[in-house]
């Protein structure tokens, strides 16, 4: 394994080598970073630019003074100064973290979306559910990400933050929002006309009462579940877990998903109280494996035998019931947050990445202001990818559904629930891996312009200035943060490959 | 009995599908099966006729001059004339609104500015024809260029092997680390002065990875099969193996990837533009004028419609004719047989045994 591990890292190395090379030469000679000094006859200026012509190494041909380039990296992990005169890595300390983030969560919010939708996609083969998703996979991969930005803006933002002002929704949205809602869910019928017709009826009539519901008590003014509705969602999300992670029919999982639930609820008002008094990312780290061990515990006393589909189902609707918890709190705090003066009930911001007059030491107000930050952004950037990831897990999971061993398990008789989500899914995933990395490199390229339309300052913004300022130190400095990491989540992938399917055997171990 | 009966019925339905994909099949060359697969998927075609007439709608609007040839466009002002800023009609406040009008009972059709006009005047219309003509030539430079690299580089590494093939993977895996974004800034800040048709050029330079990584694999298969050997054993050249055997076989991968290819330099090159690294003002693009109109969404929003749904209509339906010729060149494809051909094939059978 420390073997395979060595040869991977080192031809990663050698390819970064490589790429970075080709840019370099690349950029060096598509500009000349003294070109508007040059026509001067000014001694200021002459001496201006013998001094940049220093410093820059600019008396060097570009072949050459790559490899100065890459030996000052060696020697001291000295990235060289900017035309501006500061170092370049300490511009690029401060945007990494905002990128990451970004990147992140759209590259997760994606797979999770993407895969979900791509597998119900290929379940439903030429349903209207399919053909549908086929055409806003298509749609997506079309749309200019500048472009989205724009309207996302617009509508999530703008209006959205002119919606919070009234708070009630209009009867024409209303009617608007249940008939997609009823689309949606009758496209995935199939069946008699009557049948998707009663399924229409009945989604849209669900989705209209409960929007009336909040538009009349004006719950969008100040939002929350509260233990009871938690704790009614909870029991949806054990039963939900346990069917598609062990089945109903396995009493245990179903028990302890359960009680997993229960226990949310004796917890709520404690939960609050650590909540309010001791917010932060180490406390819900904190409670996050406190969750995970109880559903251990939980999944230890009441399974005797085969444990461990029972701990994961129990381990797993603990992880989403805190995701509720947590979401909860974070309503609790949209009104306080609302009334700050620096918001002053507009919450949803087009541009930069923090508001920089909220009061600092609220755990809970800067948790929330950079969520929301994050929301367009994040949707823009996800929106491409998320195409990518539904066409890819659909044809994928069409063609293990045509595999002989998949006729095997249904010959056996095994249910339909294990047989997608046992023998199918598990194989769907494995090649599903190697289009993350490919896509990596895609939505760096997208962070690239969605930094540029959101005001972030992060790796965008310096890349912009790079090429504009015609400064190649910078350049290299940012290309070579975005190849590291495309080129580690490359390794992860492979390791993660050959992690999941046994059949590719790892040399070496 | 009943249970046998209900087997056979099972059994032959499955036999029927069967036979009418193969029966469609019969007797047909393959550019003939394909051309057939192409021609019925309805996505495809919608999307040729479309892309088709948006090409010579967009092409034929405005005045053109090749070498000596002059085109005397149907469209009365150029991207360079200012006509008065319309006001009547408008909105107050807001002059140079559209013309363009859906409205059978009103004014329906163009008018004298269907898009609007900009701030100076200028008409809208013109620029996002010309912006579009842009893009739609830089998609195909693109595509020509990137293919032709793509598929000359993947065919010589995957029919010679060896050390040729790793040099030049290599090469191609350099390229693929680079994010295209950032090779087409570096690119595109240089050469977008130089006019659109060299930055198309040096775009298409950087944009063959993709396939000729695809090629490669399908030369490294269809060299090994027996018609190859069989033309090895005859005293054919390299380059008749090459060019007559392996090429032709592999030309469906090779159409399928240059439409995803193209589909991604329309949005390259809007996206270059945007970010001001692309075609460069006074030249039009359609990315340059959502760049220079996106503040005035609020206020005049056709200067912010119109380029955006001509980038998406060219994306949109050069993605559908690429998932059409997919589906055709696939091998494995079958179609899906509906309801009432199975229930016909089903009595035709029935007829037969009883």
């Amino acid at each position: 394994m420390i073997a395979y591990v060595g040869r991977r890292i080192t031809a990663l190395l050698i390819i970064l080598f490589g790429s970075s090379f080709i840019l370099y030469n690349l950029a060096a000679i598509s500009g000349d970073p003294t070109e508007g000094l040059r026509g001067s006859t000014d001694p200021k200026v002459k001496a201006q630019l013998l001094s940049l012509t220093r410093t820059l190494n600019l008396d060097v041909p570009p072949p050459a003074r790559y490899f100065l380039w890459l030996k000052r990296i060696f020697t001291g992990f000295n990235f060289g100064q900017t035309r501006d005169g500061h170092a370049v890595s300490i511009d690029l300390t401060a945007a990494i973290p905002t990128t990451i983030r970004l990147i992140l969560l759209a590259t997760i919010i994606a797979i999770v979306m993407g895969v979900a939708f791509g597998i119900v996609s290929a379940l439903r083969q030429y349903s209207r559910f399919d053909y549908g998703m086929t055409f806003v996979a298509f749609l997506m991969y079309s749309l200019p990400i500048f472009w989205v930005a724009v309207l996302l803006k617009q509508y999530l933002a703008i209006s959205f933050n002119n919606f919070l002002a009234e708070v009630t929704i209009q009867p024409g949205w209303i009617i608007a929002l249940s008939v997609v809602s009823g689309l949606f869910w009758a496209s995935l019928i199939s069946g008699s006309r009557a049948k998707v017709w009663k399924v229409f009826g009945i989604a849209a009539g669900i989705n209209a009462l409960i929007l009336t519901i909040l538009s009349v008590t004006k719950w969008f003014a100040h939002p929350g579940l509260g233990p009871i509705v938690i704790f009614g969602l909870s029991v949806g999300v054990a039963y939900g877990i346990t069917f598609l992670s062990t089945g109903l029919g396995n009493k245990a999982a179903l028990k302890s998903a359960q009680a997993m639930a229960v226990i949310a609820l004796v917890l709520y008002y404690p939960n609050q109280y650590i909540f309010n008094h001791a917010g932060g990312v180490l406390t819900i780290f904190g409670q996050l494996l406190v969750t995970l061990a109880l559903g251990y515990g939980v999944a230890r006393y009441f399974a005797k035998v085969d444990r461990r589909p029972v701990a994961r189902t129990a381990m797993l609707t603990g992880g989403v019931i805190g995701l509720l918890i947590l979401i909860d709190k974070l309503m609790q705090t949209w009104q306080p947050y609302l009334a700050t003066d620096a918001i002053n009930g507009r919450p949803v911001p087009t541009i930069s990445e923090s508001n920089s007059l909220l009061p600092t030491g609220n755990f809970w107000f800067t948790f929330l202001d950079t969520l929301l930050h994050l929301f367009l952004p994040t949707i823009a950037l996800s929106l491409i990818s998320f195409a990518g990831y539904i066409r890819y897990s659909r044809g994928t999971l069409l063609e293990v559904m045509n595999q002989d061993y998949i006729r095997t398990a249904r010959a056996k008789g095994l249910t339909e629930r294990t047989v997608i989500m046992r023998h199918a899914f598990r194989n769907t995933l494995i090649p599903l891996t190697t289009i993350i990395v490919v896509d990596f490199a895609a939505i760096i390229g997208g962070a690239i312009i969605t930094e540029r339309v959101f005001g972030w300052r992060g790796m965008g913004t310096l890349f912009n200035k790079a090429i504009s300022d015609l400064d190649l130190n910078l350049l290299m400095g940012v290309f070579f943060v975005t190849a590291t990491l495309a080129v580690l989540a490359n390794l992860a992938a492979d390791l993660i490959y050959s992690a999941l399917d046994p059949r590719i055997r790892v040399v070496g171990s | 009995m009943k249970l046998l009966a209900r087997l056979r019925r099972n059994k032959s339905a499955e036999v029927i599908s069967g036979d009418i994909a193969n029966r469609e099949v019969e007797g047909l060359s393959q550019s003939q099966i394909v051309r057939r697969r192409f021609l019925r998927h309805r996505g495809a075609m919608i999307s040729l006729i479309v892309l088709g007439v948006v090409i010579l709608f967009v092409f034929s609007a405005l005045d053109l001059s090749i070498g000596f040839l002059k085109y005397h466009g149907w469209w009365k002002y150029s991207i360079t004339d200012q006509p008065d800023i319309r006001t009547n009609g408008c909105p107050p406040g807001l002059g140079g609104c559209p013309t363009f009008s859906l409205n059978p009972f009103g004014a329906f059709g163009l008018g004298n500015h269907p898009f609007g006009q900009d701030d100076i005047g200028r008409d809208y219309f013109a620029l996002v024809m010309r912006g579009a003509q842009r893009s739609i030539s830089v998609m195909f430079i693109i595509g020509i260029v990137g293919g032709a690299i793509g598929t000359t580089i993947g065919a010589i590494s995957g029919f010679y092997r060896g050390w040729v093939d790793s040099v030049l993977m290599r090469f191609t895996d350099f390229i693929i680390t680079i994010p295209s974004i950032i090779i087409g800034s570096v690119i595109g800040y240089h050469f977008g002065n130089l006019g659109v048709t060299f930055l198309a050029l040096y775009l298409g330079l950087f944009a063959w990875t993709g396939l000729s990584r695809l090629v490669r694999g399908e030369f490294l298969t269809l060299r090994e099969r027996e018609f190859v050997d069989a033309a090895k054993v005859a005293g054919a050249s390299n380059r008749r193996i090459i060019f007559k055997h392996i090429l032709p076989n592999a030309v469906g991968v090779i159409i399928v990837s240059v439409t995803l290819i193209m589909s991604g330099a329309i949005l390259l090159e809007t996206a270059l533009s945007y970010l001001g690294f692309g075609v460069v003002a006074p030249d039009v693009s359609l990315g340059l004028l959502i760049s220079q109109y996106q503040d005035s969404f609020t206020t005049r929003p056709w200067l912010f419609w119109y380029p955006g749904i001509f980038i998406i209509l060219i994306a949109l339906t050069v993605n559908f004719i690429g998932d059409g010729l997919r589906d055709a060149f696939d091998p494995r494809q079958r179609r899906r047989i509906s309801r009432k051909e199975k229930a016909a094939e089903r009595k035709v059978a029935a007829e037969r045994q009883g």
